[in-house]
Order: C-alpha cells, then structure tokens, then sequence
C-alpha cells in the first residue's frame, strides 16, 4: 500500500475564499493509501516547504500531493523540497486547484469550488499511484557550435562563441561573409559607414584561432539532438583550391568574361571567377561555373595559367564534410521582396526605377559609381528623386500583412544621403505613417526633414508611368486631401522585408518552427526570444523577422549567450517526461514518426542472436523528445507511452473521477 | 495637384516663411492647433491645413482662403504646438502681406453708418488694423 501525503494550500485567500480547504483534506484522508493530509496558508514559502519536508520524513511518506497553483509555478519548487527530503522529485504531483478551480468559481458558500478541488484531488492521487520513480536524464555535450549565416547577426554569436573559449564553425552559402550589411553605404542613426565598422568584424572571425569558416557552403543534413548534433555541410566547389590560394585576384584581372553582379544587385558585372566585393573574407575566388566556358565547354582557361600557386582546379566537385556539434545558431537573415511583383511601380520597365538595397549601393563609395548618384538609366545626376514607402509591406492583398520596420528608417537615410551629395536635389517620400521607434531615431527623420528638405507626402503611390520621356509619380497627400503629381528622375522603392528564400527548407531540415511567410519562431516572443522550441537550436537576426542592425548584433550575443551557458557543464540533466516504445508490439507502422513534431522518434533495429536485424521498430531518442505525447495518440496499436502519463495513470485518474 | 521644387521654394513661400518667422519643415501636421482653434470650425482650411498648404507651395490656396481673416490671434494654437511653430505668425504674416500689397479685406466706406456710430470703439479701431491697410 502506498504512503501518500496530500498538502492542500490556501494560497492566501486565493484559494481559500472559494475552497474549503480543510474539508478538502478530510475528505482525502479517506482514501486508502493515504497517510497524511493537512492545509497550509501557503505552502510555497518557507516554512510551508519545510513543513512538506519534515511530513515526508517523519510519516515515511512515498508520494506526496500539493493541491494548488499551477505546475507551470510551483511544480519545480515542491519537487526540489520532496527530494532534499529524500523522496524521488517525480513521486511529487501537482493538484491545479487555483487556475482551474478557486478562480474559476465565485460561489462564496465554497460549495462548488470544494467539490471540485475535491475531485481533481482524488484523481491525482490515482494518477500517482501508479507513478513510477524516473530518473532525470544526464546527455554530454559536444562542445562545439555551428551558425548558420554569416551576416552581422551570425558573426556576433560566432565572435561572443569564440571568445568565450568555444569552437564554432560558421557556414555561409555566398563567396564571402558580411550579409547584407556589406551592401549598405552608411548607417543609421548614427551615419556611421557600414563597411568601416563591419569589415573589423570580418576580418576579426577570420583570423580568430576558434572559428572556422566555410563558404559557398550549406546544410545539407542535421542529424541528432541537444548538445549531440551531427551536421553535414555541402562545401560546393569553388574551383579554387582554398589552401592554395593567395588572393592575389591575378585570375580575376585576366578573366575575360563577366555577368551581372549579385553583390551589387545587377547595377553593375563582375568577372567570371570573382569575390563579391574587395574585402571579401575569405579573400578567396570562386568560379561561376555556369558561366564559364572553360568549365561548360572546355574553352578559356586564362585564369589558370595566371595563377602563381596553380590554385585553379576545374576538376573540383562539391565535398561532404560532417561536423559533430553541441549547439547550432540559426542566422540566415533577410531578403527583399522582388519588386517584380508592383507592375504598377514599373520596376524592371522603366530603368530608374530601383529598390532600397540597389540607392544603397549607388551611395557607396566602393558602389559601381563610386559614391556619386546616378541614375542608371543614362549615368545623370537625378535632381529630383521619389522615395516610396511600405512597397509590398502592409498590403495584405499583394504583399505582406506586416510592417517591414526598417525601411522608414532608411528611407530617411536615404534622402539624407542624398541631399548631402547633390545639394540642389529635392527628395520625395510617400509614406503611410513614419514608424522610428528607438533611440534617436525619431529625431533622425526629423533632421531629414527639417535639416535636409526632404518634402514627406503623406498617402501611397498609385502609379508611376513614363510621360514624354519624364517618370511620372502619382500619387496622394492625404494631409491636404489632394492627388499629387511629381516629375522624377529616379524612384526608390522600400520594398518589403521578407525571408530568404529557402528559408522553410532549412527550417523543416533543422526542424524548428516558420511562420506563414517563413519567419523563424521564437519559443516564446517575449520571454524566450532566441530560442526555438527544439532544444539546442538558436536563432538571432532578419531570419526572425525585420529588425536592423542594432538588434540583430543584440540578438546574436543573446544566442552566443545561450550557447555558452549550455557548454558550460560536460553533461545536461533532462526531465524524463518522454515517451518509450513497448518493443514486443510495435508493428513499425511509423504513424508516430511522421507524427512527432520533434523528429524524435527513430528507427531501431531488432538483432536476433548473430547479430542480424530481423524487423525493425520505432525508437525514441530521450534527448529530443519533449514530451508532448503526439505519438501517443498516434500509435494505433497502443505501444507507445509517456512516462509519468502513461495510459493507465490516465485511466485511472478518470476512473477516480 | 503638381508639386516640384520651384513650388517648394517658391518666393511666395520663402516670405512668408521670413515675415513670420516660422519654418513650415518643423510642422509635424499633428493637428493641435487646428484642433484647439476657436474659429478654426469657420475657416476655410484650419491653421495646420494651412501650413500644409505652404508647405506644398500651394500659394492660390492659402491667399484665398479666409482662414487668415478669422485668425483672432489668441495664441491658442501657439502654446499648444508640441513643436513650437506659430500659426498664428504665420497667418500674421499672410494678413500683412496682403495689406500690403493694398488688398483691403474690409470696405470702410462701404459700412452704414449708424453700425460705425454704435460699435465699440475698440472694435473699431482693432478691426480697421486687422482688416484694412
Ligand atoms: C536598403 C536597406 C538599408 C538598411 N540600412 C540600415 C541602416 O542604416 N542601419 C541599420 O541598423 N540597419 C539597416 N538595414 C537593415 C540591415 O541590413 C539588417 O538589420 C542586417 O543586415 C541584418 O543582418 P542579418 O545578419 O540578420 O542578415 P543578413 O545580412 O541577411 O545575413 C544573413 C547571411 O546568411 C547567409 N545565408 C542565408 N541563408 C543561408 C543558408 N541557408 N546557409 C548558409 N548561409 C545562409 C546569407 O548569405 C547572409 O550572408 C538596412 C536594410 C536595407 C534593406
Ligand atoms: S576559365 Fe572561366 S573563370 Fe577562368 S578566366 Fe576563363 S572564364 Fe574566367
Ligand atoms: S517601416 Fe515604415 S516604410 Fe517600412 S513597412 Fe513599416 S511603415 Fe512602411
Ligand atoms: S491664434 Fe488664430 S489660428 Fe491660432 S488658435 Fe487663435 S484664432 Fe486659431
Ligand atoms: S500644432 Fe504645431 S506641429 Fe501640430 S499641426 Fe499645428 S503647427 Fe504643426
């Protein structure tokens, strides 16, 4: 026979005002099994603790019951008490009398509220019956980590790793890292020039002893769980061979061919084999093989006989390597929404019609005109240019439902950056509301406006066409509640913010969460931010959601933090809530494995006595699986379980009902 | 509408600009002093509609308006303005370049006399400096 103590708790007047707690521990100490009750004004605190501790001790107790809060809030705390008193934490159950019982009930008389606490009470003593010791799950850790990206968000956490005394290995899939931060002229709020404060950056992860770089590399399979990842990374070949390279960019001056430049979002070509741009980490080459007739077609070959160390291989193929790591951060940023889809905005039809990213690299100066703006179409200096907000952003019938946050900042900037280069030009913005919460940054718009002239419209844009030659822009202010009309030289659209594209493959790959337009997840949006809901995978930066560099920057110390304090012991204790296959019966019908949202379960081999597999069942691995108990719904011949929830815990709680 | 930038910087609206002191630019177009003005129910265009107009460069409009001519310059909208623009220098400027150009908003002559003999002589000599050059 058990010996069960059942604690029921006032909670103040929480519970106590609709709860006849004193009856209710009466009416439990009925129940065979049951050695102990009593009622405490808050067994929480303190004393209430060391009450719980002494009744275990002295009454020998085997399984004890705290009727109360919720488990979310106390479950941990009474669990801890019952263990320093030597009793197994998960002999300790929880009995929710206050969420679901005193609050939901107003009958002063107590009268409803004490039958039920009474009720859930006398199940949970059934359910704990049944309850069998389990033993937290200890998994060491490997303590090395992987980012995903090598944007600013990405190289912040491989930076915070590495200094932290851990291996990290970072996997970005362009030539080069530095993500779309490279491509920005200068920065607000504080104007500070992008590449001057990112390339320290750059060159500080390359060059630190605990990173390693790869890129022109991706995921191409994660396998494993919390602290144990296996990882494989594609490294897609670059036809150059790395460890021979000097970067002395001889093969890029005598390349004889060239194609638009991703870098410089088509404003301008680059050679064949190439870096995206001069301070590219790794300052390594990459051949474009489909653009290069000597790998298509066997023809050119320039490259190589210039080539002093011989680093040219046009022979090389894409490498598997496989990496065991301990935690992962997932960093893989932004892209803008392809302004193909405004037809009305006429970009891709009229030439000076360009996007946010391509204003930016016009007013770089290591851009393809050198700093100067110039409107692509025929190299003029643009005396009047339109800026148009929320493209696609805040439009739920053609693009998103969301704002894309950023954009009236740099739309801003923008115009500043601007006016401080052609001084006689006037600047247009339309927008639908100027969204520049942070610090400093509202005054910055205002500086734009009031300082540098910038004449803001309130209203959208309804079209942009071509008139005898001119660009015309119509649209409204709906301050003055007229239709506008300005001649422009050149529009500039803030095109929304939106996910790489891919970006849900990777997520379903790493098995963490995406929104409807494939966002990561956060565990929880405030109070979790960097984590997701599989354990040992973080996220930081654009791939969460538009944000700028500030936050991103912050998001990836945060992950970096994360990661460090998980590395910090050899092993990690688990709760053993988790599900376990009973092996005799299981038909290997997999209705769990496609079920599990973890990617928890897994195939296992039975052996017979040579060792050969004779049939295969499912298997759970403990460190992934998170208890939700999907599976077990799932399993049609009922041979999966849930430790401390198994099916006849369950039906014995109903039955006590 | 059309607005390019000879509109923006027009002379028109770089006077009024100097004669009131003000620079349109600060105007957030927030709406307090057209909502605290006590005529701004009779204007044709309230004081921040009219400084979005200036700021448009939109001359006809604000010179024809009546906005300026009900402005009784009871500094309202002033001291509620979160950017500490005047409207109502701004209209006290729009009133002064008018009469100066010897466009009078009130025919003196035209009043019958028994009105000119009853009113207050403050009303008199007040609405002849408003209204007349
Ligand atoms: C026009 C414009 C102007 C801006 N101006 C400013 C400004 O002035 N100030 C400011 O604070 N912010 C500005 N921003 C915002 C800023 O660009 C972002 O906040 C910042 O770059 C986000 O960094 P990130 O690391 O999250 O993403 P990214 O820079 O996008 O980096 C992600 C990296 O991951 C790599 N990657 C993607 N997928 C994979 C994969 N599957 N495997 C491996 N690698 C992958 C990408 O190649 C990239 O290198 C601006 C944005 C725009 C569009
Ligand atoms: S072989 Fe290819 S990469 Fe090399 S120089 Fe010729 S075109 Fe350029
Ligand atoms: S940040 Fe501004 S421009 Fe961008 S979507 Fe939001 S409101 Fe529109
Ligand atoms: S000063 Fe003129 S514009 Fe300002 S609140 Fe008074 S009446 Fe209105
Ligand atoms: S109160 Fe000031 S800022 Fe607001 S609309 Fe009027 S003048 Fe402009």
């Amino acid at each position: 026979m058990s010996r069960i103590g059942v604690f029921v708790c006032q909670c103040g007047n929480n519970i106590a005002s609709t709860v006849n707690t004193k009856k209710v521990a009466d009416e439990m100490a009925k129940i065979p099994g049951v050695v102990y009750t009593g009622d405490y004004k808050f067994m929480c605190s303190s004393p209430g603790q060391e009450m719980l501790k002494e009744v275990v001790k002295e009454h020998k107790l085997d399984g004890v019951i705290v009727s109360a809060c919720s488990p979310h809030m106390h479950e941990k705390t009474f669990r801890k008490a019952c263990e320093s008193a030597g009793l197994n934490p998960f002999r300790c159950e929880i009995t929710n009398i206050r969420e679901q019982c005193s609050w939901v009930h107003h009958d002063k008389t107590k009268e409803v509220g004490t039958i039920k606490s009474i009720d859930l009470t006398r199940m949970t003593i059934e359910r704990l019956k049944r309850n069998r010791p389990l033993e937290k799950i200890n998994i060491p850790i490997k303590k090395k980590a992987l980012v995903i990206g090598g944007g600013i968000a990405g190289i912040q956490a491989a930076l915070d790793i590495a200094e932290g005394g851990r291996e990290v290995v970072l996997v970005e899939k362009e030539p080069s890292i530095g993500g779309n931060m490279a491509r920005l002229s200068e920065t607000f709020p504080t104007m500070d020039c992008s590449q001057c404060i990112l390339t320290p950056k750059m060159v500080e992860a390359e060059l630190h002893e605990n990173i390693t770089i790869h890129t022109w590399s991706e995921i191409e399979r994660v396998d494993g769980y919390i602290g144990n990842f296996t990882v494989q990374i594609r490294k897609k070949a670059k036809y150059v061979n790395e460890d021979l390279c000097t970067g002395c960019g001889e093969c890029i001056e005598k390349c004889p061919f060239k194609a638009d430049s991703e870098f410089e979002m088509a404003l301008n070509k680059r050679k064949v084999i190439y870096t995206p741009f001069p301070q590219s980490v790794p300052n390594i080459p990459v051949i474009d093989a489909s653009n290069c007739p000597k790998i298509q077609k066997d023809k050119c070959g320039a490259c190589a006989i210039v080539c002093g160390p011989k680093a040219i291989d046009f022979k090389q193929e894409d490498r598997i390597i496989t990496e065991e790591i301990g935690a992962i951060v997932v960093a893989t940023g932004y892209e803008l929404m392809p302004n193909t889809r405004f037809g009305e905005y006429g970009y891709g039809r009229i030439k000076d019609v360009i996007s946010g990213l391509q204003f930016e690299r016009l007013a770089s100066s290591s851009g393809p005109t050198g700093g100067e703006i110039r409107r692509p179409s025929d190299g003029e200096i643009p005396e009047s240019v339109v800026f148009i907000q929320c493209v696609g952003s805040r439009d739920e019938k053609k693009g998103v439902a969301y704002c894309s946050k950023i954009c009236c900042m740099y739309s801003a900037k923008h115009t500043m950056l601007y006016r401080h280069k052609v001084h006689d030009g006037q600047a247009y913005v339309f927008y639908m509301d100027i969204r520049s919460g942070g610090k400093r940054y509202d005054e910055f718009v205002r500086r734009a406006i009031e300082h540098d002239g910038a004449m803001y419209l309130r209203g959208r844009v309804s079209r942009v066409y071509e008139r005898g030659g001119k660009t015309i822009v119509q649209g409204a202010d709906t301050l003055s509640g007229t239709q506008v009309e300005i001649e422009a030289d050149m529009v500039v659209l803030a095109t929304a913010i939106v996910a790489r594209s891919g970006a849900d493959q990777l997520a379903q790959r790493l098995g963490i969460g995406y929104d409807k337009y494939s966002f990561y997840n956060e565990y929880h949006p405030k109070l979790r931010p960097v984590e997701t809901v599989t354990a040992g995978i973080f996220l930081a930066g654009t791939c969460v959601g538009p944000m700028d560099i500030p936050e991103s920057v912050s998001m990836g110390s945060a992950a970096a933090a994360k990661v460090l304090s998980l590395f910090s012991a050899d092993e990690m204790a688990r709760e053993p809530i988790t599900a376990f296959v009973n092996e005799p019966i299981c038909n290997a019908c997999w209705d769990c494995l496609n079920a599990c949202p973890y990617s928890a379960i897994e195939s296992k081999g039975v052996k017979d006595r040579k060792g050969n597999i004779v049939r295969w069942i499912a298997n759970v691995n403990d460190g992934v699986c998170q208890g939700c108990g999907v599976c077990v719904a799932a399993c049609r011949s009922k041979c999966i379980d849930l430790k401390g929830y198994t099916d006849e815990q369950v039906y014995a709680a109903i039955n006590a009902f | 509408m059309k607005i390019d930038r000879e509109k923006l910087h027009s002379p028109f609206v770089e006077q009024v600009e100097r004669v009131s002191g003000e620079v349109f630019a600060n105007c957030y177009q927030c709406g307090n002093c057209t909502g605290g003005c006590p005529v701004s129910f009779a204007m044709d265009y309230g004081p921040s509609q009219i400084i979005r107009l200036l700021q448009l460069g939109q001359e006809q409009l604000v010179a024809t308006a009546n906005s300026m001519w009900l402005c009784v310059g009871c500094l309202q909208c002033y001291s509620r303005c979160p950017k500490g623009v005047s409207a109502a220098s701004i209209l006290e400027a729009l009133r002064q370049m008018t009469l100066r150009k010897g466009e009078d908003h009130e025919d003196v002559g035209g009043l019958p006399f028994p009105f000119l003999k009853d009113a207050p002589q403050q009303a008199i000599i007040s609405g002849f400096r408003k209204f007349v050059s």
